[in-house]
């Protein structure tokens, strides 16, 4: 059976009033569905809800064909505005950290150690640097590279091209379509175009007049 | 918007009943606390205490509410928890600043009476020290909430700070007994109350619980109303900005 | 328990490094201790017989000091959100994080606890009563700590705050763990029945915590 992600009439409140509502949506495997809208439309809530942050007030969130024993955030990997990257550790230990935290057994942990994914984001060299000393575009990578170490089949990525050099944006497409060429979801929050295979658009923030 | 409609009913049948109810609890709670004074000023004096024995009145009946009042905050967070019911809210928000003063004047008075029993303001005795702490525990539900700006949020807060509170009190209460009578004898005094000052115990008691309950309901309306004028207010806001869309998701 | 330990050694891995939080506690911890004779006067006697209260009670207000900062640094940088999507649920998350807490503040500074007591002249016989209770009552107050900690991350007075929602309950913790002290100081009480009440306090605060912060952690991550 394919892997679905599916939301029906999803709705979110802040306040008393609606960030969006009535919400549907899917997504198979191999596809990347894609998050358009103006500032505040709710592309980082929905994405806060698929991974398990937010409860949404109305409407269902369901996961097709994954582990019944794992809640949808478990299926996920979620990396935000903000990288989840320590300073004071060496950009390998950052790394190390987020793998023995977010695997559950020796089996969901990539091939290959760390050292692929620090090596497909170019940050190899860098490897026993405190991640302190990272420029911006750097540190961005590394909280990318996290993508990377263990095998999570949804992809929330948030604004994931910003501070990111033309190369580096070529590298997470790269990565992007690997993952949903062997059989991934992503859903990606992003102001401009992205060059993956299969890909739908989702567009917040309009339709609201009439929902509200 | 048909959720939040229906969500905003209760509370509207919710301000329907009360106003009924209030002028009835207020009228009660006179009453009661005009006999109520009366009986106590015209009991006779206690052959130990004097006439300072009338603080009792006021002193036992401010400490019965201090602990109702910290039920009612209880009781209401975990309503909040579990069922996430709107006026549960209200309701521990409404019931936290009451129960603080009367958790005050039981400590006020029960200084004022223990200066001609002890022949000083304060003694390290269990009782007091209790309720000092719970004197403590509702300034810190009181100070955590507004210390959030994110309303619901600062309700869930506060409301898991109440819970806590109740599994922490009894052992709180256990451990400072333990500890007084450790360090002094019992002090022991009032345990038994004659039968001439009972019935005009019990007169001031009911006086003070109509009076939390007509207070309570009181401030329950208010802040419905304040949250009310709240949202009126942001949905004035949010009309004069047309097109744009006012939610800045973080 | 694998990513339980992996955060356990990140924290303890990252209170070292940043080692300017347990330097500032133990540094507050002396000068309390310190300061305290200074106001009461130089009675050796009076100091001996306070000294367990006076030990206990500083190693609270030190201990506080870096409370505020358990959730906040994993708030800051996006953390906290990765860990709430990992296979351990955040109960788990919340434990190890308090461990980590009592491991890096609250351990060492019981141990600082019997030099402090040379100070105050502290009876030499009550030397492993002040330790067993420290170490035994302190992971009472880095959980119930936690949970403070954890209702606090959005408050705008965050500090401030904490200390005044962790010491009412802090109360058993503290009556016992002098109780027991003293009964061994002096010889007039059982050290066993507070310090087993001790423990349990512990035991309690452990079982508890956990759920408290993920509920609290759940809301703000909202």
């Amino acid at each position: 059976m394919q892997m679905q992600l599916a939301a029906d009439e999803l709705a979110v409140t802040r306040g008393e009033r609606f960030v969006f509502s009535g919400l549907s949506f899917a997504v198979s495997e191999g596809e990347a569905l894609i998050l358009t809208g103006p500032n505040g439309s709710g592309k980082t809530t929905l994405i806060r809800v698929i991974a398990g942050l937010i409860r949404p007030a109305a409407g269902e969130l369901r996961l097709e064909a994954g582990d019944a024993e794992r809640t949808i955030g478990q299926h996920c990997h979620y990396v935000g505005h903000r990288g989840a990257v320590k300073s004071s550790m060496t950009v390998l230990e950052n790394l190390e950290f987020w793998r023995s935290f977010l695997a559950k057994d020796s089996i969901d942990r990539l091939p290959g150690r760390d050292g692929a994914a620090l090596d497909a984001f170019g940050l190899l060299e860098l490897s026993h640097i405190p991640a302190g000393y990272l420029s911006d575009g750097q540190k961005r990578r590394l909280g990318l590279a996290r993508l990377l170490l263990t095998r999570r089949r949804v992809w929330l990525l948030d604004e994931p091209y910003a501070s990111l050099d033309a190369a580096s944006q070529g590298i997470l497409d790269a990565v992007l379509d690997r993952h949903l060429r062997g059989g991934g979801i992503a859903v990606i929050a992003t102001h401009q175009p992205i060059d993956v295979s299969s890909q739908r658009e989702l567009q917040l923030g309009v339709g609201e007049a009439e929902a509200g | 918007m048909q959720s939040l409609t229906q969500r905003l009913a209760n509370p509207t049948r919710f301000m329907q009943i009360s106003g009924t109810l209030m002028p009835v609890l207020w009228v009660l709670a006179a009453a009661l606390l005009a006999w109520g004074l009366y009986l106590a000023a015209t009991a006779p004096p206690d052959y130990q205490h004097g006439h300072t024995v009338k603080i009792m009145f006021v002193h036992v009946p401010s400490a019965w509410l201090a602990m109702m009042a910290y039920g009612f905050v209880a009781l209401s967070s975990f309503g909040l928890l579990v069922f996430r019911h709107p006026l549960a809210d209200v309701s521990a928000k409404a019931a936290a600043p009451l129960g603080a003063a009367f958790t005050l004047l039981a400590l006020l008075t029960g200084s004022l009476w223990g200066k001609p029993g002890w022949g000083t303001y304060w003694v390290w005795d269990a009782r007091l020290t209790s309720v000092l702490v719970l004197f403590f525990l509702y300034l810190g539900l009181i100070a955590l909430r507004s210390s959030i700006e994110d309303e619901a949020l600062a309700g869930r807060l506060t409301a898991v700070l109440a819970v806590l509170g109740v599994v922490m009190l009894p052992i709180i209460k256990y451990s400072v007994t333990w500890w007084s009578t450790l360090h002094q004898p019992s002090t022991g005094f009032g345990s038994t109350v004659d039968p001439s000052l009972r019935w005009p115990l019990l007169i001031m008691a009911a006086a003070f619980t109509t009076l939390f309950l007509a207070m309570h309901l009181k401030a329950m309306r208010t802040e419905i109303l304040r949250r009310r004028a709240k949202s009126m207010m942001l949905a004035e806001v949010e009309r004069s900005r047309p097109r744009a869309k006012p939610l800045a998701a973080e | 328990m694998r990513p339980f330990l992996a955060l356990l050694r990140r924290d303890l891995k990252l209170a070292m490094r940043d080692g300017g939080a347990l330097g500032t506690a133990m540094g507050f911890y002396l000068l309390v201790v310190a300061i305290l004779p200074l106001g009461l006067g130089p009675d050796l006697n009076l100091l001996s017989r306070i000294a367990p209260g006076i030990l206990w009670v500083a190693l609270l207000l030190s201990a506080l000091l870096s409370l505020p900062r358990m959730f906040e640094i994993d708030d800051e940088d996006g953390s906290l959100e990765v860990l709430a999507t990992g296979d351990a649920p955040l109960e788990l998350v919340a434990a190890a994080k308090s461990l980590a807490h009592w491991l890096s503040t609250a351990v060492p500074l019981s141990l600082m606890a019997p030099f402090l007591g040379l100070l105050l002249n502290l009876d030499l016989a009550a030397y492993p009563a002040l330790l067993a209770t420290l170490i035994g009552g302190t992971p009472a107050i880095s959980f119930i700590g936690a949970i403070c900690a954890a209702l606090t991350l959005r408050s705008r007075r965050g500090g401030l705050l904490i200390s005044l929602l962790v010491l009412p309950f802090s109360i058993p913790t503290l009556i016992f763990g002098v109780l027991a002290t003293t009964a061994v100081q002096t010889g007039t009480a059982e050290f066993g029945p507070p310090f087993m009440l001790l423990l349990a306090i512990s035991l309690v605060s452990v079982v508890i915590a956990p759920l408290a912060v993920a509920a609290a952690l759940r809301f703000q991550m909202q």
